[in-house]
């Protein structure tokens, strides 16, 4: 019987969930700083930093939407032994997780509401390589400007606009993750 | 003789076997057949409840009857063969040993395996069912001669 890899996933998850969740947590604070996580922890195509974000912030209680490029069976498999995260499609999704050109347009993600903007959805945007230049970053967690690449700037700048709504980002590329939020402006 | 009794387990009845088995008694029974194994975890033994549903006369609506500790955990042989054991309570051993045994069932090894495992954990499990089951009718008070229009 050919099961494919499960392989991954943390090996003592209390601990290395909890230090993954810092890492998230800087990251979302200082906007444009670039974290490092654990090595081993994804199968293909999931990144290392992407799987690391999966395992640590999507359970049963939060819904999952897959790009068509990342909604592979083995992957499937693997995100349903580690974690048990339901899937849905985009306009359900808290998480959603993807190349940036297939999860544009970002309208069919929910921005939260009036009453709860935390029921919004975040991005995990699958990324070649994290620099820190390219887009110009500021507003809170940063002391007056830094650079982060990202793919685009006119999408952050439509999402920093619906503030206090809007969706946040988690960038990850092999190891690294950076998370703008949606107050960050950027130009 | 065991060629003739050879039964064909499929996995779910098999791991129903490990789970209900009583503690220590698949690794009594895994231990002097003395497979090689070589396995990597996949998922560590870990402890945890699971919500136990019932249906009333086993055909009502369902409801949840209760919670119940569970240890499980997923490993995976040498040849790619995964196996996860989930054991009721908290027996992080029992529970290796159920994967263990549950991934060598899927490989030739279940050969070896099934005269001396499945097939001795089930006689053992009716056995228990039978005892239980007599013990219980035992009390058992008929009513017959109570019966109306009789005599």
């Amino acid at each position: 019987m050919q099961t494919p890899s499960l392989q991954g996933g943390f090996a003592e998850p209390a601990r290395e969930a909890a230090m993954v969740f810092r890492d998230i947590m800087t990251a979302m604070a200082r906007p444009g700083q670039i974290e490092t996580v654990a090595p081993g922890l994804g199968i293909a195509p999931l990144s290392d930093a992407a799987a690391a974000v999966v395992l640590t912030l999507c359970d049963a209680d939060t819904k999952l939407y897959l790009t068509p490029r990342h909604d592979t069976e083995a992957l499937r498999r693997w995100i349903a032994f580690h974690t048990g995260v339901p899937l849905t499609g985009p306009q359900e999704a808290d998480f959603a997780l993807g190349a940036w050109d297939d999860l544009t347009p970002l309208n069919r993600f929910r921005p939260g509401t009036a009453d709860y903007p935390d029921q919004s959805a975040t991005l995990i945007v699958e990324c070649e390589a994290l620099d820190p230049q390219g887009a110009m970053l500021s507003g809170p967690g940063i002391q007056s400007t830094t650079e982060l690449s990202l793919p685009e700037v006119k999408a952050f700048r439509r999402n920093a606009q619906q503030f206090p709504l809007g969706l946040d980002f988690i960038f990850t590329a092999g190891v690294q993750l950076a998370a703008p939020p949606r107050s960050t402006k950027v130009t | 003789m065991l060629d003739e009794t050879l039964t064909v387990y499929d996995r779910k009845s098999w791991l129903s076997l490990l789970a209900t088995a009583r503690a220590g008694r698949a690794k009594a029974l895994l231990d002097p057949l003395e497979i090689p194994v070589d396995f990597t975890w996949l998922r560590r033994p870990e402890i945890g409840s699971v919500m136990i549903r019932g249906r009333a006369g086993g055909t009502g609506a369902p409801f949840n009857l209760g919670e119940a500790t569970v240890t499980r955990c997923s490993l995976k042989l040498a040849g790619d063969t995964v196996g996860h054991g989930y054991v009721q309570g908290r027996a992080k051993a029992d529970a290796q040993t159920a994967a263990l045994i549950d991934a060598l069932m899927q490989t030739p090894a279940a050969e070896t395996l099934t005269p001396r495992l499945p097939d001795v954990l089930r006689s053992e499990q009716k056995e228990r069912r039978h005892k239980r089951a007599s013990k219980a009718a035992a009390t058992k008070v008929d009513f017959f001669t109570m019966a109306p229009g009789e005599g």
